[in-house]
């Protein structure tokens, strides 16, 4: 490690111990220096994460490490205690519902085994549970095939039948719009520059719109046939109607990422500085 | 003081892009980090000066609010937290707004979550709205925290047609029997307005897909801006309303705020989110129209040679 990486250390370490003491003493109150100390670990761990827009760094390095490290945690013991705890003893053992204070829901198919209750439906996850696990021991990783292909095969039946009524059937339905409906004029469109698409004129041009966008952006994936002509033409008004999609998609994508920042700037501004309300 | 520091900020902002575009019709390359100071101080500048706009509400935002307004009095809204704290900059504002309303109109309102994260996000909405603005709702009958149930789309197919045998306490381990505010719900069908919150996945689309759609129970949404263009599609056949974003959330603000004067003093975060938004955007317009002139001078120079 360099001298000067060694002073921009201890410089950073001496400038959040004192965020940390004057923080404290601004809180104030019976747990104060916890909450300080809360406030100037998250502001360092900001910090830490924007220094990788100058460069990377052992600051941004550090707080990826732990970010990773802490997520795999806390997602290891919520799987234990909400799928385990929460979904399965409960159904499988009054005794270990007792032990683990869940309430348990009873009924169902028993039978004893060790002169404990069990309902041997709910020891079909457990086996594949642990069948799972094989995939840590290599001469038996095999094993691991058979709950994986339970899972891939129980989501690809679900989904199926919802994408296929919600994202295909009632989608092709919504495209069955009224393209032309009696004229009564252009009414606020006109009068008012609105663009409500209440507005008669307005709505009538919607429905074009997505009535030509849907028929062109499928010609365009239509590859049996050549892009010439008129077809050609529709091919490339498909184009532009993709583009202007991908266009409003990056375009929330940056609101989003903006929204981000404010966030975060917001807590160093107010929680951690104290210099906005 | 507030509007002297951001004319100073935009002064400097202007100026320092009309810098780059002559630097750029000269030729010379922009440093990507004079990016990020730039859009550093086009955000940080609106915060701290406070920058705020009128919102107007949009037709899809408009329909979820008159949906929560003209419901009866008394009617069951299930709204579910799906959401961690990455999303919550958008989205926790959007939760807030819309329990507020469901509880101002005086409906039932039933919390859950489809992810472990929610709770905490949900403990917010239970501290800074309910307890603060509804000091005389009571839990278990005017409002209910489900909680959290792990299984994502599993939860949502089994709730659909049994809601008690995912959830047969509520989050304090009240069971559901004598929670006189789920009296007659059995599955999702009776439910009166189904609202999800969230952007990742279980969210909206799962609600649509899984419940929604199969029990016709109208649905509505608030959602992070970066999955908004793929739920639009759903409105207004599968979906009663939306609200897209941060914009959505500071539309829905100002709207409620303007037509229920009781709430005129609430906070609106998603409102004062909208001035460094508006900064941001147009100074990423700029480096857009920057980057096109950089890129028209070099070629045309490359061409020359």
């Amino acid at each position: 490690m360099s001298r000067l990486a060694v002073v921009v250390f201890v410089l950073i370490c001496a400038a959040f111990a004192l965020s940390w003491a004057v923080r404290a003493g601004v809180t104030g109150g019976d747990h104060a220096l916890r909450e300080a100390f809360l406030v100037t670990l998250s502001a360092f761990m900001t910090l830490a994460i924007m220094s990788f827009m100058y460069r990377d760094n052992p600051y941004y390095k550090f707080a990826e490490h732990l970010f990773v490290g802490i997520s795999a945690a806390y997602w290891m013991c919520v799987g234990f205690w909400s799928t385990i705890v929460g979904n399965l003893v409960p159904r499988i053992s009054e005794n270990l519902s007792e032990f683990f204070k869940v309430p348990y829901s009873g009924g169902g198919l028993d039978f004893d085994l060790f002169f404990l209750p069990y309902r041997y439906f709910y020891m079909i996850p457990i086996v594949l549970g642990i069948l799972l696990l094989m995939r840590l021991v290599p001469k038996a990783g095999w094993l691991s095939r058979w709950p994986l292909a339970f899972i891939v095969g129980t989501f690809a039946g679900l989904n199926l039948i919802r994408y296929l009524q919600s994202d295909f059937v009632n989608q092709i339905s919504a495209t069955f719009v009224p393209l032309f409906v009696e004229w009564h004029g252009f009414g606020d469109f006109i009068g008012q520059l609105s663009l409500a698409a209440d507005g008669q004129f307005v709505a009538m041009m919607t429905n074009l719109i997505i009535f030509l966008g849907v028929l062109c952006g499928l010609i365009y994936f239509f590859f049996s046939k050549e892009h010439t002509g008129w077809f050609g033409g529709a091919s490339r008004l498909g184009i532009w109607i993709l583009m202007i999609t991908f266009g409003a998609s990056f375009g929330y994508t940056v609101m989003g990422r903006i929204s981000l920042l404010v966030g975060r700037l917001t807590f160093l501004f107010r929680d951690w500085l104290g210099i906005m309300s | 003081m507030g509007n002297l520091g951001i004319i100073i900020a935009l002064a400097l902002i202007g100026g320092g892009l009309l810098w780059l575009l002559i630097r750029a019709i000269r030729g010379k390359e922009v440093n990507r980090r004079l990016i990020f100071v730039f859009i550093l101080v086009s955000v940080a500048a609106p915060i701290l000066f406070t920058i705020t706009f009128e919102m107007k509400p949009t037709p899809i935002v408009q329909a979820l609010y008159d949906k929560i307004e003209n419901l009866p009095e008394g009617s069951k809204v299930l709204l579910s937290f799906d959401f961690d704290p990455p999303m919550a900059p958008e989205v926790q504002p959007m939760a807030d707004v819309v329990s507020r309303h469901v509880l101002a109109k005086k409906h039932k309102a039933i919390f859950m979550t489809l992810w472990a994260t929610g709770q905490a996000q949900f403990n917010i909405t239970l501290e800074e709205v309910i307890r603060r603005d509804f000091p005389e709702a009571r839990d278990g009958v005017d409002y209910v925290d489900l909680g959290y149930k792990a299984g994502n789309e599993g939860v949502l197919n089994v709730i659909r047609t049994d809601f008690k045998k995912m959830f047969p306490t509520d989050v304090n381990t009240v069971p559901w029997d004598s929670l006189p505010i789920l009296n007659g719900v059995r599955s999702c069908s009776d439910f009166d307005l189904i609202i999800s919150l969230g952007g990742g996945k279980p969210g909206v689309k799962e609600w649509v897909l899984f419940v929604g759609d199969p029990t016709r129970v109208p649905t509505a949404g608030g959602v992070a801006a970066v999955v908004a263009p793929m739920l639009y599609p759903y409105y207004p056949g599968q979906m009663c309303g939306l609200l897209g974003g941060i914009k959505g959330a500071a539309e829905y603000e100002n709207y409620f705020r303007d037509n229920h004067p009781r709430y005129a003093g609430m906070t609106t975060p998603a409102m004062l989110m909208m001035g460094p938004q508006t900064v941001a955007h147009v100074v990423i317009l700029a480096f857009i129209v920057i980057g096109n002139v950089l890129y028209f001078v070099t070629r045309r120079k490359e061409v020359k040679r």
